[in-house]
């Protein structure tokens, strides 16, 4: 039992050493002369372009739902006309951030890992190494980037057409204009709201970028192990999600809501 | 453990004193936990010659040549490249080392998002960070052409049988014009007389591009036509030093089990 614990113990204080480790070259690499400005662009194509259609659907019927589901209830209590409001406030400040990044957690860290995985596999990474080539700036970096500066435009997109979900079901059960629907949510909104949950997703971007990264960069030999960093990467970067989230939450309550 | 092999009474070919060491090895000794791989590997190459390593699977050939570029760390030992300790290297000093060093992987390893072209550019625009479009399109024109594969360029990695892609993995080494070449199993998982060609390719290339060579193998084949000094490797040390005729004929039982044939 006490064998058990302490290699546990090991092997999680290794996991943190080697992820700090990790993250130290990150941030050593990322201001070193030869940044790949073509790769970072390519990588920022392939991470937020290729998932406008993902993220923009769930955006959508996130708001959709959310308004068709909350609309009954408030009209019970004759509330009906705070429907907008409460959407604007709930997506942009929690909803919305936090399912569109665990929705990139899925895509994208699930992605990272399975690509670097494999390159680590086939020994593509080393090559890269050992041409004298700087394999952490041209993978690492150029992917983690992008993360962090995607993942927050998407999710600003996603509130948008959340709003445009909202507005689609608060008119399939009432009737609401358009010009009243923004108005009602916009009048809710202050930068207070939009600021914090934009920062939150600026970690959550750089969380889904690093774990997959870590997770496909360090993967095992084999081909089960290309599995397996996509599997972890994922599990992984939505853990990191929830954490951030979490922790943004108490320090919005702390700094900006008093 | 007892292996069965006198080590003082291996043969040994005389070193040419006069010849420039490239690599010079002494003591190395590497281990994964309690697995001790190698445990006192000495070897030195000299400039211009081909160095085969023989041995069985899994005894550590391939170690070898990780540690020389620092893939992989030694646990002791020195391994000196060009003079140089390659264990003190900072960063600066090992990528301008890796540079001067040509490492042709067991599966070729090319980047398999890449088409040919861009395999082949990649070194030349990320390491040597040549801008001159003309003067990459003649480097990449003319290692292709060297390696027999002038139309390859576009295909990507996908569409190459396992004999183009060794070629092409070989082709994207050279395009730097290393000085040395290590390559690990260039021949394993061809057919006969495609191994037969990429041994000869190695040979041409070699004299083309004056590069001195450690080559990893278990092909005898191979051995034989890229060899001017074959070692064998046998439970984590060498036993036997000398020329591919030499080795044939020895007494060693050890060392005759690798010439016996199929």
């Amino acid at each position: 039992m006490s064998e058990s614990y302490t290699t546990s113990r090991n092997k999680f204080l290794e996991e943190v050493g080697n992820q700090t480790s990790f993250m130290l070259r990150f941030f050593k690499n990322i201001f070193r002369g030869g940044f790949d400005w073509g790769e970072l662009v390519r990588q920022c194509y392939i991470i937020g372009y290729k998932s406008i259609g993902l993220v923009a659907i769930t955006g959508v019927i996130l708001g959709f739902v959310l308004t068709l589901q909350s609309l009954p209830t408030l009209k019970d209590f004759g509330a009906e006309s705070y429907v907008p409001r409460m959407v604007a406030v709930s997506v942009v400040r929690e909803i919305g951030p936090v399912i569109i990044a665990l929705i990139c957690a899925g895509k994208i860290a699930s992605s990272i890992g399975a690509e670097l995985g494999s390159m680590k596999v086939t020994e593509q990474i080393e090559a890269m190494e050992v041409s004298g080539a700087n394999a952490i700036q041209y993978l690492v970096v150029t992917r983690i980037v992008a993360c962090t500066v995607m993942i927050p435009l998407l999710t600003l997109m996603a509130d948008a057409l959340a709003l445009v979900g909202g507005y689609v079901g608060n008119n399939i059960g009432g009737d609401v204009s358009a010009v009243l629907f923004y108005n009602k949510s916009f009048s809710a909104i202050d930068f207070v709201d939009l600021i914090p949950s934009f920062i939150k997703t600026i970690f959550f971007g750089f969380a889904i970028g690093f774990v997959g990264c870590y997770k496909g960069y360090n993967s095992d030999r084999g081909t089960e192990s290309v599995g397996v960093a996509a599997n972890s990467a994922v599990v992984s970067a939505s853990l990191w999600i929830i954490v951030i989230d979490a922790i943004a939450v108490q320090l919005t309550s702390v700094l900006a809501y008093n | 453990m007892e292996t069965g092999i006198d080590t003082k009474a291996k043969e040994k070919k005389p070193t040419p004193k006069d010849k420039e060491t490239v690599i010079e090895i002494r003591h190395l000794k590497k281990s994964f936990g309690s697995n001790e791989v190698l445990k006192d590997i000495n070897l030195d190459l000299y400039k211009g010659e081909n160095v085969v390593v023989l041995g069985k699977s899994g005894e550590g050939k391939s170690v070898t040549i990780k540690c020389i570029v620092r893939l992989l760390e030694k646990d002791g030992g020195e391994i000196k490249v060009f003079g140089e300790e390659v264990g003190t290297m900072t960063d600066a000093e090992l990528k301008a080392l890796r540079i001067r060093i040509g490492f042709l992987f067991q599966s070729a390893a090319l980047y398999d998002s890449m088409t040919v072209r861009d395999n082949l550019e990649f070194p030349l625009r990320k390491v040597l960070k040549l801008t001159d479009e003309a003067e990459i399109n003649k480097r990449v024109e003319d290692v292709l052409e060297s390696v027999g594969l002038p139309d390859a360029a576009d295909k990507l990695p996908s569409d190459l049988s396992g004999g183009m892609r060794k070629r092409i993995g070989l082709a994207r080494t050279l395009i730097v014009n290393p000085e040395i070449m290590l390559y690990d199993e260039p021949t394993t998982g061809l057919d006969t007389i495609t191994s037969e060609e990429i041994s000869e390719l190695i040979v041409k290339l070699q004299k083309k591009y004056q590069t001195s060579s450690i080559i990893i193998t278990h092909d005898l084949s191979c051995a034989k036509i890229t060899s001017d000094r074959i070692v064998i490797m046998n439970d984590g040390a060498y036993i036997a030093e000398g020329t591919f005729d030499e080795l044939r004929e020895s007494k060693d039982e050890n060392v005759r089990g690798f010439f016996k044939q199929p």
